[in-house]
């Protein structure tokens, strides 16, 4: 019997068939009672069928290449794991990043699956529906990833067992927390524009590729595999949250507006949450491959802007708060560590004082900024630590009604003055960090006054841990602050001194003789 | 001009997807960091499928690039042939 054989499919055709070709629309309904959620922020969208998906990637495809990256990755988690693989780091102040990492980042790939969960139900055609849904399938496998690396250090070493209780509560912790916050309670598009672009484009470019391939530098496989396994779906978000907007644009030139509002709003809630990120790669990965800065440039202020020049086609012009950005690139690392080391009863991670090497890296890397302002500030502290007064700030921190960072950024165009702004909305006083916030506060108020600020409301006695009586005589707000946020309290401190410097010095000697 | 960028995690089969890209597209600029490459051409940067086949002596296709993929910057087009990042500036 003669076989006709068919011709294999392009992959144009095989995406078609095996994802549009499968949508229908309803019939019992209409497609917008079905879809309520895409007009009310007021996008237009004329014809669904116009998104591109540049990927192409069909289901199948995708099971296939995932639990190919997972067995990579559980492979080579066993292998360090099996080796001892924690004492093959840097130094044991390494390990203190993976605590704020383990702590600020898991909870936020939760929340991102749980926002392409609803897009993935949210969006009307097909192309978004599908790149959404695995998209929440990837997110999901970060957050689960993420937490299995980490796990074998938590057997080790202190502060990393409470971190999902930390997370709703922890002063420092809120501004990840609030950036997704914002980004899932706004519709469907927004959330496209804060994550598929501020979060994946500006953040984890400098999250999991400078940052991570620092972690392989120091030694630490596990942080290298997990980290470089997820960004590798990141390429997949990045070019999906860039789709999104270009299809927003090419719709309806009513778009443009509202679209550009987001991309301010965003590049500069992305930017505030880097501070941290970048302060990890400036003061707590003991070897360094490149400055938060060089990476910024890299990252952010060329290929940020190669998108903004490329979007200029559609009427797009580069976010307002980029000059701010570019200026500040150059102090905000420095701040960051300052704030932190200077609040040593206050997170589940050690701090320290850059040893003289590190400090000289650091004049190096921020010419103009470090020996001038931070530098003096470094030194005085260590003076005093080594005197037997070590910094401890003891009161609650103030944070920025918008983005949650506590204050501690500076005026523009001055570095020794502290930036604060203010607004009044309902006869109530709002304060914020920078101009930026301000606005998307002034934008939105309704929304940003509900912002849980936990070094607020611990005054009002809403931080207590539970049976606490607040309205007893002698109730002091705060004083139970530990308890609540549940902090281990061996993993308070100065880095010196630290039950981990001790445990890493004394097992990495049994590591290398009998 | 704008920098179309592509970066891969350091491996067997990401060696010789840059040595193709190196091949097809003149002016690629290699900057080398510990266990990544990243891999910077002006405006449009392109993998062409027959010249990873080439380097890897077996078939590849394209779509494999996503197990070693780390980022990447610039509109993409993916075809059973190409994998293209370009900037319009």
């Amino acid at each position: 019997m003669d076989m006709k054989v068919a011709k294999k499919l392009g992959l144009k055709e095989r995406y078609a068939l095996m994802t549009r070709d499968l949508a229908w629309d309803t019939t019992y309904q209409p497609m917008d009672k079905v879809f309520p959620q895409t007009t009310y922020e007021g996008i237009k969208i004329h014809d669904w069928d116009k998104w591109e998906d540049p990927f192409r990637l069909t289901m199948d495809a995708y099971w296939k290449y995932q639990s190919e990256k997972e067995r990579k990755l559980y492979a080579i988690l066993d292998g360090f794991n099996q080796n001892n693989g924690h004492l093959s780091v840097t130094d044991a102040r390494y390990i203190n990043v993976l605590k704020l990492f383990l702590g600020s980042t898991p909870p936020l790939e939760l929340m991102a699956a749980r926002g392409f969960s609803m897009m993935g139900r949210q969006m009307n055609g097909a192309g978004p529906r599908v790149a959404c849904q695995m998209q929440a399938v990837d997110e999901y496998r970060h957050f689960q990833t993420q937490i299995h690396s980490i796990s074998n250090y938590n057997k080790y070493y202190n502060g990393m067992d409470e971190f999902a209780h930390q997370q709703s509560r922890m002063w420092y912790l809120s501004d990840g927390k609030s950036f997704f916050d914002d980004a899932i309670t706004a519709g469907p598009f927004e959330f496209m524009v804060a994550i598929g672009f501020a979060f994946e484009y500006v953040l984890t470019n400098i999250l999991f590729v400078p940052f991570i391939s620092g972690a392989a530098y120091n030694g630490d496989m596990a942080a290298m595999t997990v980290g470089f396994s997820a960004q590798s779906d990141e390429a997949r978000h990045m070019t999906l949250g860039l789709e999104c907007i270009k299809f927003m644009l090419e719709q309806d030139p009513d778009n443009l507006p509202i679209v550009q509002r987001w991309i301010d709003k965003w590049t500069w809630r992305g930017t505030r949450k880097l501070a941290s990120v970048g302060m990890m790669m400036d003061y707590m990965l003991p070897k360094r491959i490149m400055s938060f800065k060089e990476a910024w440039e890299m990252y952010v202020e060329e290929n940020g802007g190669a998108l903004f020049k490329d979007l200029a086609r559609y009427g797009i012009t580069i976010p307002k708060c980029f000059g701010q950005t570019i200026e500040e690139k150059e102090h905000v690392t420095h701040q960051s560590w300052i704030g932190f080391y200077m609040k040593p009863q206050a997170t589940p991670f050690h701090t320290w004082i850059p040893t003289p090497d590190e400090m000289d890296w650091l004049s190096e890397k921020y010419p103009n900024t470090f020996d001038k302002y931070y530098r003096p500030v470094l030194e005085h502290l260590d003076a005093q630590e080594k005197a037997g007064n070590r910094f401890d700030n003891k009161t609650a921190p103030m944070n920025c009604q918008v983005c949650v960072s506590t204050m501690k950024f500076n005026e523009p165009g001055d570095p020794m003055e502290m930036c604060f702004r203010e607004s009044i909305y309902q006869g109530e006083k709002f304060h914020t960090c920078s101009d930026h916030c301000k606005e998307i506060f002034d934008n939105e108020p309704e929304k940003y006054i509900q912002t849980f600020i936990s070094s607020h409301q611990v005054l009002q006695g809403n931080c207590e841990p539970d049976g606490t009586d607040v309205n007893a005589a002698d109730f002091k707000p705060g004083q139970n602050m530990l308890d609540y946020w549940k902090l281990d309290k061996r993993a308070l401190g100065d880095f010196n001194g630290s039950d981990d410097q001790k445990n890493f010095a004394a097992w990495r000697e049994q590591a290398t003789k009998n | 001009m704008s920098n179309a960028f592509i970066a891969f995690q350091k491996n067997d089969d990401s060696r010789c997807i840059i040595e193709a890209i190196l091949d097809d597209n003149p002016g690629a600029m290699v900057d080398d960091q510990p266990s990544m490459v990243k891999i910077d051409v002006p405006n449009r940067l392109v993998i062409k499928r027959e010249t990873v086949t080439e380097k890897m002596g077996r078939e590849f296709d394209l779509q494999e690039l996503q197990l070693h993929l780390i980022t990447i910057s610039g509109n993409l087009d993916e075809t059973d042939d190409e994998f293209t990042l370009t900037w319009n500036s």
